[in-house]
């Protein structure tokens, strides 16, 4: 019955094209959450004991603290004690199944998202962890990876073999107490990436983490942890998908990057989850907090969106730029269509002297859209120098969609030179008249024209990625155009 | 069979008559120019040719090889091989021209069930095309006349034409802004296409542009219609004379 109800969905919405799920059995804890949930996971992941007392503590902050409504998405209450907090493909200890005995239908899940596991068949120059509900099923390259002394695998691994580096580094830029879904996540956070990079080295691949929720009623929580040390470069990209579900799914992650003195990261993200159907039903919720800390002198983090999936979307991926002359950068193209919606921009911290960020959004709304740039340029007293550039531009198509910008701008240091340039503007009917007549279809035209609007944005994307945006902001607007 | 027959065309824009009852027909092989004053309807042809849907038809009938051309999406008279050189190009940021030329391009070869041209192949084509015309090879990845002059805009125009190679080509003051050189170039494009399988209508206020392609017809559009029609002479007299002796006959 769930599998006849899933089929149909996948034909009436054709266009999302990872919404298909994978049957398998899973390992997955009843709906609801308290302590002997978290000791569960914690037990099933064979966590040391710190880790526990951790996710504990977030918990019971997390008791007292209410979800917050402060942005302009709206959505019906969530019920927490509706989602399940752990499911995995996996029975017994996740950490001890080799490749090999991965269920061949976990293997060709992904392959049919177009990432293969095996590292015979797997992208040049592309090292993959694949988390698939709350689990990392495999993650490829790490032995070559380790030979440069980089550590890329599951945070579940790297919680057991490199506790030290996690209890440095975990929750020192995003406490567990930070905000309501930090403090969820901190408590209940199944898998996600670990990364590390020793002084001086250059990642010779991009790393990346492909994250798949494929059981219903549960909620993914992943929890991905970026340390560059002194003078080392990673850059790192982040891939998404979910089966087409009629009810909303909770998605609340936690992403933290440190960049020591003169280290480099660059964090990319191609965000396509389930968005939900034309009317509005099923989609992902995607409460996430990003954020990375230049922590020494001379670093730089860049983070680079493209969000098309999600019923809703609200992250602010942010910098703070506490070395002196650390810069920041935040890239990002938001498009909704139909009934999506979107409250996302960054947060920019300076702290140190002579910091340097740079914010470029790029907002399409279309069908009953709403998409919101909400973005905070903070100069502490002591950024002598201090610098932003902010430009956001909207983009509208149709008459029911709206585009808001809602900027921050908070100073305390008189040397410091803030910049925020804003536009909107509707699709042109002599533009798109302009393509027609040249013989494209109207949607080819919408495609071509708002692919060029988010030209600045997609260039910094790895070449791959920037292909798979492309496709994947053309298959989003479908519809858009009556 | 003619390349383009109207027939008693009547259109109104925003519900205010332009076009009263137009008749025109040109044969395979033909350029024929229209010239007439300001605001006398000669874009709103043209625009009515390419579909815009501000045109309203109110009446009459009209053929492009044989085909319903009203009966047809913007899109598919493009496929088909019918090319508007716009009065005013509109700039998309962000686009390169050699982007929107490669899909336009390949829209029109699935159209016709011709295989595509893959993305060195295109390349080739196009940069063999800019080279006529004598423009540099970045120009093609700038995007689509941001920040173009005015001259520089028309030649883009006359650049998309020859990579698309229209069996209909209407160029709307496509000599407007361009230097003594570029008109040259521009004559020289015109006449490439002029070929027994296409036809080519030209709107334009000067005999400039219309001394160096020898049209084989000219036509005067006034008061909403064709008023008179003739060959170079009457170009030449109207440059000696403007509209003002026409007048009674438009009326
Ligand atoms: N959207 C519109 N609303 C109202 N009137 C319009 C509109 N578009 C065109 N017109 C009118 O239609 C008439 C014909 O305009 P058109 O642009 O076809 O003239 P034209 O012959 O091309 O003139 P020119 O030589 O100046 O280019 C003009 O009077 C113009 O003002
Ligand atoms: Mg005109």
């Amino acid at each position: 019955m769930n599998n006849d109800r899933s089929q149909v969905m996948n034909t009436l919405a054709r266009s999302y094209q990872q919404g298909f799920v994978t049957p398998i059995a899973s390992d997955t804890l009843a709906q609801g959450l308290d302590e002997a949930v978290i000791r569960s996971i914690s037990a099933k992941k064979q966590e040391p004991e710190f880790m526990l007392e951790w996710r504990l503590a977030a918990y019971r902050r997390w008791l007292g603290m209410t979800e917050p409504h402060w942005s302009s998405v709206r959505y019906p209450p969530i019920d927490y004690q509706a989602i399940s907090y752990y499911s995995s493909p996996f029975f017994g200890n996740p950490g001890a199944v080799a490749l090999e005995d991965v269920d061949p239908a976990l293997l060709a899940t992904y392959e049919k998202l177009g990432i293969p596991l095996d590292e015979r068949l797997s992208l040049a120059g592309v090292a993959v962890d694949a988390v698939f509900d709350s689990v990392s099923v495999a993650t490829t390259h790490q032995k070559k990876l380790a030979e440069l002394g980089i550590l890329f695998c599951s945070m579940s691994e790297a919680i057991r073999e490199h506790g030290g580096l996690v209890r440095r580094y975990l929750g020192s830029v995003v406490p567990p107490g930070d905000n309501f879904f930090a403090a969820l996540n901190a408590a209940v956070f199944s898998d996600g990436t670990f990364c590390y990079i020793p002084p001086g080295v250059r990642c010779p691949m991009e790393l990346s983490t492909y994250f798949r929720i494929n059981a219903a009623r549960t909620g993914q929580f992943e929890r991905t942890l970026i340390i560059a040390d002194e003078y080392s470069q990673v850059r790192y990209l982040e891939g998404c998908s979910a089966p087409q579900r009629d009810r909303h799914q909770l998605h609340a992650a936690v992403v933290e990057l440190i960049a020591l003195e003169g280290a480099e990261i660059d964090y990319s993200t191609v965000q396509n989850w389930y968005p939900g159907d034309a009317e509005g039903r099923g989609g992902i919720y995607n409460f996430v907090t990003k954020r990375g800390e230049c922590r020494g002198d001379g670093s730089r983090i860049s983070w680079t969106q493209v969000e098309t999936g999600s019923a809703i979307t609200w992250k602010y991926p942010s910098v703070i730029l506490r070395g002196n002359g650390s810069s920041g950068r935040f890239h990002s193209v938001a498009l909704t269509n139909h009934h999506q919606q979107a409250d996302t921009g960054t947060k920019m911290i300076h702290i140190g002297a002579n910091t340097r960020s740079t914010i470029l959004s790029k907002g399409i709304s279309a069908g009953q859209g709403h998409n919101a740039y909400r973005g905070l340029v903070k100069v502490l007293a002591g950024a002598t120098g201090a610098r932003n550039h902010t430009q956001c531009d909207s983009l509208l198509l149709g008459g029911a969609c709206s585009a808001h910008t809602y900027p921050y701008i908070e100073v305390k240091n008189r040397s410091a030179r803030v910049e925020h340039e804003a536009t909107t503007s509707r699709i042109g009917e002599d533009q798109l008249f302009y393509c027609r007549q040249r013989g494209l279809g109207s949607e080819e035209a919408v495609s071509l024209i708002v692919n060029g609007f988010c030209q600045e944005v997609l260039r910094e994307l790895p070449m791959e990625f920037s292909v798979e945006a492309r496709k994947l902001l053309a298959v989003s607007l479908e519809g858009s155009v009556g | 069979m003619n390349i383009l027959e109207i027939r008693n065309l009547h259109v109104s824009v925003q519900r205010k008559p332009i076009l009263c009852g137009v008749e025109l027909a040109l044969q395979p092989g033909e350029i024929h120019a229209i010239m007439g004053p300001n605001g006398s309807g000669k874009s709103t042809l043209a625009n009515l040719l390419a579909g815009r849907e501000e045109c309203q038809v109110t009446a009459g009938e009209v053929f492009y090889q044989g085909l319903d051309l009203l009966s047809l999406a913007p899109e598919e008279r493009a496929r088909a091989g019918v090319f508007l050189g716009f009065q005013h190009p509109v700039e998309i940021p962000g686009v390169s021209t050699a982007r929107l030329l490669k899909e336009a391009f390949n829209a029109r070869q699935r159209y016709r069930r011709l295989p595509e041209m893959d993305a060195i192949a295109f390349r080739d084509h196009l940069g063999a095309q800019a080279g006529k015309l004598g423009l540099p090879a970045d120009w093609l990845l700038r995007p689509v006349n941001v920040g173009f002059s005015g001259g520089e805009k028309k030649r883009n125009e006359l650049l998309q034409m020859l990579v698309l190679e229209p069996h209909l080509a209407i160029l709307d003051e496509i000599d407007s802004g361009l230097d003594i050189d570029a008109l040259a170039l521009v004559a020289e494009g015109i006449n490439a296409l002029r070929d027994p399988g296409r036809a080519t209508l030209l709107i334009t206020h000067y005999p400039r542009l219309l001394d160096r392609v020898a049209p084989d017809r000219v036509h005067v559009l006034m008061g909403g219609r064709i008023i008179v029609s003739g060959d170079m002479a009457l170009a030449r007299e109207l440059e000696r004379q403007g509209y003002g002796w026409l007048e009674e006959v438009a009326t």
